[in-house]
């Protein structure tokens, strides 16, 4: 059977790159004790898929991985037993079973939400006095306001300038300084939180460190829109498990 | 959460930051109000090298097992770490508490090799402990040295305060006991040194001072106080089935070189292969029990979720129960999709039945360790292979489907002429040759077989029957590597042949430090001074660096590793009291002289002298 999980990934665990976590996660669930179905061959291993790497030094809230056990408790019971096995900084949030033909979350991924934040250190140094900022309220509307941001990136061949305004869903100032932005993901169209601050600094003439913010990815969609709407929904909440589907007498 | 020691931006742009972090799964953290010693235990080279090593998790549960002891880790910082840290004067830190290791009551340096020595001042340095034993105050970190470098520990004697000669197991908890009365006491660190001293196992270099003949070699070397033993001893475990083996392993987030559990099986070896300085030092074989051992893969397992178990131990073939132990591996670890790997087993049809099951033979290769190219030449080693055991192993392997072969040779052996070099490119040949007389249409998935050799140069190591033999030099490690690669090229099956060869550089360095004495420590601290460091890996090791600090201190490697040594010539190493005695050592190496075999211990006893130990293999043939 299919089952997605959900797990928070903060503190030192964000030093931990996304292969190493996938290793961390193969040890994790034969401690936990999940029925596992493996590959077949001399070096059989699990069958698991990760929805989206997160990059080194972030942290996430709602990071997804798919996996297939051939047998499962009840999903709370899974969860419990799966947390038991984290280290510190890694939370298992969530398991739920899946529909036998849902689409694995790297394929439906289509949109996270996310929160960028001053690295603990840097607020202190840099904004002693005023509530720490990283951008004004003005500045943000007047970025959004615009119609079309390009940014140069670089491609297998060439660079290419690429429009990254629709791909902005949303971008709002947070009580408290931090910025909050919703951005498209996936195969299709996919924007990373870093390069949207660093074309918001290069707008405003601002330097941009990499390593002064925090970004958290807070949660990551499908979209089950139809015509070109887009309806985003967690992945937690997408084609799972409505039990045995009954034939209609 | 813990606070790091390093901030983030410092981890995020050095590589693989997860060394730094100490979060490991089933790592031990202690509140420091009930703890009365902090011991930082170091392996002194990188994160992924050091974690691979089963005898620190052994300490590190031994020690954490104490409520009063917390035992902490520390690696050598990688290169960029190293800089970071020297710019910003950030002191080395251990792993769990992220506290600096000058903070700590111990600190524990595990000697592996030879060519980590400039790391153990990268790691004094970093941590703000003095680099000479001579220089430190009371209060100062207490610096321990241990592992199989420690037999010949003088290179290095400057730099700790004690060494401790054996196996780990036996005298630590001791040393607690006695540092924590010393302290009640209010001992001085000199006075509290001096009853270590009397600790059986434990060596305090500064007490003990060596002297010189005009010729440079040793004329004697003396305890300077009273009271204390004039040879220190090799502790030994005497049951292997009675000890700390960990039954919850640290299992790192990156992939380190031993990515997996780590049974050990036994300890010692009764092959007596006169090259092996492990095969001498770590008698008397001593074999843990079955259940003990299954119920240690077990519990392993569980705590761990590794998906490999690899067998530990200097010749796992010797193991007794070898067939029992194996047959419950692989049905216990087929069904939870366990691989397992058996390292150090001899080619014959159990063990090719036994790979067969847990390998892919299609994708995999065997080794062979037969060390020399002719018959002579491994009867001079001791080493009881014949050319029939390695031909008939490598047929039935190639039956089997095996058809990539490696094969490790040593040049530079002890009475190696011409024809034993040469005879290396001749016997991967005939094996090539036994591959290509199989009817083609019946030979193994590919219609070729690849031969690959290897070869090292020969460095002769203390407490081996060639203790006082010559290393060769470098021009003749060259001709030796260049005769070989032109046989390899001119035999029959060249084009089945692959040759690899070790450079010359570091052996001839690592044979210097493996017999050489205290006035080494001067050249050490010099090119450690003048950049070298991590100089296992080639593409740090400075051999200009390594040849100016020898000349600056006026001290000959030529000296240490071409001289024959006479019979008689006292050795810097010879209050060290290893176990086996030198009385036997010299038999072999007149035996080795003369080609003469010894039997095994199993075999027969030879009197090496762990018969004193009154355990293992010594045991079993009496009865």
């Amino acid at each position: 059977m299919k089952l997605r999980i959900k797990f928070s990934k903060k503190g030192e665990m964000k030093f931990i790159g996304h292969l190493d976590i996938m290793r961390y996660f193969q040890k994790a669930l034969r401690r936990a004790g999940y029925d596992m179905v493996y590959s077949k061959g001399f070096h059989p291993h699990p069958v698991m898929s990760f929805a989206s790497p997160l990059g080194l030094g972030l942290e996430s809230l709602g990071e997804y991985m798919d996996i297939e056990t051939a047998s499962a408790l009840p999903m709370d019971q899974m969860q419990e037993n799966l947390d038991e096995q984290m280290a510190e900084g890694m939370k298992i949030l969530k398991v739920v079973r899946l529909d036998d033909g849902a689409k694995n979350s790297m394929s439906i991924f289509a949109g996270a939400d996310y929160r960028v934040s001053f690295r603990q250190g840097f607020r202190e140094a840099d904004q002693p006095e005023s509530e720490p900022r990283l951008f004004s309220r003005d500045q943000v509307s007047t970025f959004l306001a615009a119609d079309s941001i390009l940014v140069r990136k670089k491609t297998k061949k060439s660079e290419i300038d690429l429009d990254i305004r629709p791909l902005i869903f949303d971008m709002v100032l947070e009580d408290g300084g931090t910025l909050f932005m919703s951005l498209s993901a996936g195969s299709a169209a996919n924007l990373k939180p870093e390069l949207v601050i660093s074309a918001m600094c290069s707008t405003f003439s601002l330097a941009y460190d990499p390593y002064q913010l925090l970004i958290t990815r807070l949660e990551m969609y499908a979209d089950q829109g139809k015509d070109g709407r887009r309806d985003l929904v967690p992945l937690d909440r997408y084609q799972i498990w409505q039990g045995e589907k009954q034939e209609d007498p | 959460m813990k606070k790091l020691a390093l901030t983030d931006d410092i981890l995020l742009s050095v590589e693989k930051p997860a060394r730094y972090l100490g979060n490991e799964i089933n790592v031990v953290m202690k509140d420091l109000a009930d703890v009365k010693i902090r011991f930082a235990m170091c392996f002194p080279d990188v994160y992924e090298i050091g974690m691979s090593y089963l005898g620190i998790q052994i300490i590190y549960d031994l020690l954490n097992a104490r409520e009063d002891v917390w035992c902490e880790r520390v690696y050598s910082p990688w290169t960029d770490l190293d800089a970071v840290m020297r710019e910003r004067k950030i002191p080395l830190f251990a792993l769990e508490s992220q506290d600096p290791v000058q903070d700590f009551d111990f600190l524990g340096i595990t000697i592996q090799y030879e060519m980590c020595y400039t790391n153990i001042l990268q790691v004094l340095d970093l941590s703000g402990i003095p680099l000479l034993a001579r220089d430190r105050k009371d209060g100062d970190t207490i610096v321990i040295g241990g592992g199989p470098c420690t037999y010949n520990p003088e290179p290095i004697a400057d730099f700790f305060d004690i060494f401790y000669i054996g196996e780990g197991e036996t005298q630590y908890y001791r040393l607690m006991d006695l540092y924590n009365e010393s302290r009640e006491q209010g001992l001085s660190r000199k006075e509290f040194l001096i009853r270590a001293a009397s600790i059986p196992g434990l060596y305090v270099p500064s007490l003990y001072e060596p002297t010189y003949k005009e010729d440079g070699t040793i004329a004697c070397v003396r305890p300077l106080v009273p009271g204390i033993p004039e040879k220190i001893s090799r502790q030994v475990v005497t049951d292997l089935n009675d000890v700390t083996y960990p039954e919850k392993p640290l299992i790192p987030f990156i992939k380190v070189t031993q990515d997996r559990i780590v049974l050990e099986i036994m300890r010692g070896c009764i092959r007596g292969c006169r090259f092996c300085q492990a095969g001498m030092v770590y008698r008397p074989d001593r074999q843990r029990d079955l259940s003990f051992l299954i119920d240690k893969a077990q519990k392993m397992i569980e705590a761990t979720g590794h998906d490999e178990i690899s067998l530990s131990s200097l010749s796992s073939s010797d193991y007794a129960c070898l067939p029992e132990l194996t047959q419950y591996l692989i049905d216990e670890c087929q069904k939870k999709n366990i691989n397992i790997s058996l390292p150090s087993l001899r080619i014959d049809a159990f063990s090719l039945d036994v790979m067969s099951k847990v390998q892919d033979v299609r994708k995999s290769s065997l080794t062979f360790a037969p060390e020399a190219g002719t018959q002579r030449m491994r009867n001079v080693i001791n080493k009881g292979l014949t050319e029939e055991d390695i031909l008939g192993g490598a047929m039935q392997a190639f039956i089997g489907g095996w058809s990539r072969i490696k094969l490790y040779f040593m040049l530079g052996l002890p009475t190696e002429t011409d024809e034993d070099v040469e005879g290396i490119a001749l016997l991967a040949d005939k094996i090539a040759s036994e591959f290509y007389s199989i009817p083609k249409e019946e030979r193994p998935n590919s219609k070729r077989v690849e031969i690959v050799s290897s070869t090292s140069f020969f460095v002769p190591k203390p407490f081996t029957p060639f203790q006082w033999c010559r290393q060769a030099t470098k021009d003749e490690f060259v001709e030796k590597q260049k005769l070989l690669s032109r046989k390899m090229h001119s035999v029959l099956n060249h084009r089945s042949l692959k040759y690899n060869w070790h450079e010359f550089d570091l052996s001839l360095l690592e044979g210097v430090f493996a017999r050489g004495d205290r006035r080494l420590c001067s050249v050490i601290l010099t090119a450690y001074q003048n950049g070298c460091i991590y100089d296992a890996w080639s593409e740090y090791f400075k051999v200009d660096v390594w040849r100016e600090a020898f000349e600056k201190c006026s001290v000959d490697p030529a000296f240490y590793i071409h001289r024959e040594r006479p019979l008689d010539e006292i050795f810097p190493w010879d209050h060290i009291d290893i176990g086996v005695s030198r009385r036997f050592l010299e038999r072999e190496y007149k035996r080795a002289r003369q080609g003469l075999i010894t039997p095994n211990c199993r075999q027969s006893c030879s009197g090496c002298g762990c018969g004193q130990y009154k355990t293992g293999v010594c045991y079993e043939t009496q009865d």
